[in-house]
C-alpha cells in the first residue's frame, strides 16, 4: 500500500510528510514528526489529550487521519508559545499549579486557548462545558477552571500576566 | 489501526463510483467521529474509507428558496455558528450540539449521526421533527427521501451500496412556528441519551396549536415520530389537560431496552416528562417567531 504525501502547515511552518491512510494526525504528529507533547489517553475521543487546532477549530487528532491534513493548518501544544514567551494559559496553568501528572495538560491547554480566542469573557460555566471533553483525572478541576479564568482575564488586560 | 484504504474525491460522481466499485467494504466518512472509533475497535472492517468533505457543498449550510440547505458532512460548531439556523430551528442545533464535546464538534456531522444509526442519536428527532429531506446519490442518480426512511434499526439503513447522503433540505418555519430538542441523561455533559424528544410545532395568532410532530430518540430500535403526540397537541393551548394526554401517549410509544443508562419502565417515564418539557419550550418560542 503506498503512503500518502501530505502538504500541511504546522505550527506556522510548512510541513510535507508520508504517512499510511489508517495513520492518525496524532500518530503522524508523535511517531513521524517527533511532536510528542500531544498526548494519546483513550484513542477514542473522549479524554482530549490530543486536541489540536485543525484551522483554528479544536479536534483529537486520535480520530483524525494524517492524510486529512493535506492543505490545512495545525496547531499543536508545541505552537501555543510565541518562542520562549508563554502563552497567558500555560502561564497561569503555572501559577495556579493547574497539574500534577500533567498528562491531560497539552490537550486542557490547547483547548482553552480555543476557547479563549473565540471569547476572551467566557464565564465559568462556559469554560467548563467547553473543557468537558477534556479528562483530567488529579486535578479535580477547579486549579484548571481557575487558571483558565485567570488568563481570560489577562488577554482582557484586567489582571497582570 | 487495521490497514485501509483512503480516497478524499473532489466530485459526488467520484465518491458514489469509488463507493460502487469497491470488492470489500467501503464507508463514508464526515468527520469520522463514530467510523474511526469502529475501525480502531475492530468493530468494522472497511477496505475503503471514501472521505466526503473534499467535495464542494458537503461542508456549508445555505439558503434556497425555502429551504436551509445544510451539506451531510457539516459540523456541528458550523450549525451552531450560523444564526439564520439557529433562530429558524434552535431544536436542531440544539441536538447537534449534545453531540460530545467540543472537539467532537468540530467533526461530527449530521449525515454521520444519522448513518451511524444510533437510536440515541442527538441530532436525529429535531432533524426529523422539522420535517427534513435526505438528498441521496448513488450509482442510480439521486433520490430524495424524508429524514424518518434512512435508519431501519441499530447500525442499519437504507442506504444501498455506492450510495451516500450529499446534504439535508430543511423547510424554513411558518410563522408562529419553531421547535426545541431536549435529552435526559444522569450528568451534565458528555453522555449518550437515556431518552431524546424534539418537538416541532405551529400555532395560530391566539396560541392554539394547528401543526406539531413530536419524535422520540433512544426508546426504540429507531427514532420514533409519535402521531398520537401530535394529536394530543393540534388544536389545542398547551394546558394541563393536554400535556397529560400528550405524556400518555409519548409513553405509550415507547419500546425501549433496559441496559446501563436506564430501565424500560424508567425510560418511558422519563419520555413522558421530557414531552413535556419540551413541548413547553416549542411552544414558547413558537408563540415569539
Amino acid at each position: 500500500m503506498s503512503k500518502h504525501h501530505v502538504t500541511t502547515v504546522i505550527n506556522g511552518e510548512p510541513v510535507e510528510f508520508l504517512c499510511e491512510s489508517q495513520q492518525t494526525l496524532l500518530d503522524v504528529l508523535r511517531d513521524e514528526l517527533g511532536l510528542t507533547g500531544s498526548k494519546e489517553g483513550c484513542g477514542s475521543g473522549d479524554c482530549g489529550a490530543c486536541s489540536v487546532l485543525v484551522d483554528g477549530t479544536l479536534m483529537c487528532s486520535c480520530l483524525f487521519l494524517g492524510v486529512e491534513a493535506e492543505g490545512h493548518a495545525i496547531t499543536t501544544i508545541e505552537g501555543i508559545a510565541d518562542g520562549d514567551k508563554l502563552h497567558p494559559v500555560q502561564q497561569k496553568f503555572l501559577e495556579h499549579a493547574a497539574l500534577q501528572c500533567g498528562f491531560c495538560t497539552p490537550g486542557l491547554i490547547v483547548a482553552a486557548k480555543a476557547l479563549l480566542d473565540t471569547t476572551l469573557n467566557p464565564t465559568e460555566e462556559e469554560a467548563r462545558y467547553w473543557l468537558a471533553g477534556n479528562l483530567c483525572r488529579c486535578t479535580g478541576y477547579d486549579k484548571v477552571l481557575r487558571a483558565v479564568m485567570d488568563a481570560a482575564a489577562v488577554m482582557r488586560g484586567e489582571a497582570s500576566a | 489501526m487495521p490497514r485501509v484504504n483512503y480516497t478524499a474525491p473532489t466530485t459526488v460522481d467520484e465518491a458514489v463510483k469509488a463507493l460502487a466499485s469497491a470488492a470489500g467494504l467501503a464507508k463514508v466518512m464526515s468527520g469520522g467521529t463514530d467510523l474511526l472509533v469502529q475501525l480502531k475497535s475492530g468493530r468494522l472492517k472497511p477496505e475503503l474509507i471514501v472521505d466526503t468533505k473534499r467535495i464542494p457543498g458537503l461542508i456549508g449550510i445555505r439558503e434556497e428558496g425555502g429551504f436551509f440547505i445544510i451539506g451531510a458532512a457539516t459540523p456541528g460548531a458550523t450549525l451552531s455558528d450560523h444564526k439564520g439556523l439557529e433562530h429558524a430551528w434552535p431544536g436542531i442545533v440544539e441536538g447537534a450540539d449534545l453531540i460530545g464535546s467540543t472537539q467532537i464538534q468540530g467533526r461530527a456531522s449530521l449525515a454521520g449521526n444519522l448513518c451511524n444509526a444510533s437510536p440515541a442519536a442527538d441530532s436525529v428527532p429535531a432533524v426529523i421533527a422539522a420535517r427534513a429531506t435526505c438528498t441521496i446519490a448513488g450509482p442510480n442518480g439521486r433520490r430524495e427521501v424524508l429524514a424518518e426512511a434512512v435508519c431501519t434499526g441499530p447500525g442499519r439503513t437504507t442506504l444501498e451500496k455506492g450510495e451516500f447522503i450529499v446534504e439535508f433540505k430543511i423547510p424554513k418555519p411558518k410563522a408562529r412556528q419553531c421547535d426545541a430538542y431536549l435529552r435526559f441523561i444522569p450528568r451534565t455533559e458528555m453522555d449518550i441519551a437515556v431518552v431524546g424528544c424534539g418537538v416541532n410545532v405551529t400555532l395560530d395568532a391566539g396560541g392554539t396549536c394547528t401543526d406539531a410532530r413530536v419524535v422520540l430518540g433512544a426508546v426504540a430500535p429507531t427514532a420514533v415520530i409519535v402521531d398520537d403526540a401530535a394529536r394530543a397537541l393540534i388544536g389545542h393551548k398547551l394546558d394541563d389537560a393536554t400535556l397529560a394526554k400528550l405524556d400518555a401517549a409519548a409513553q405509550a410509544a415507547c419500546k425501549p431496552i433496559t441496559d446501563k443508562r436506564g430501565t424500560i419502565e424508567y425510560r418511558t417515564k422519563v419520555a413522558g416528562v421530557l414531552a413535556r418539557r419540551v413541548a413547553a419550550i416549542a411552544f414558547e418560542r413558537a408563540a415569539t417567531r
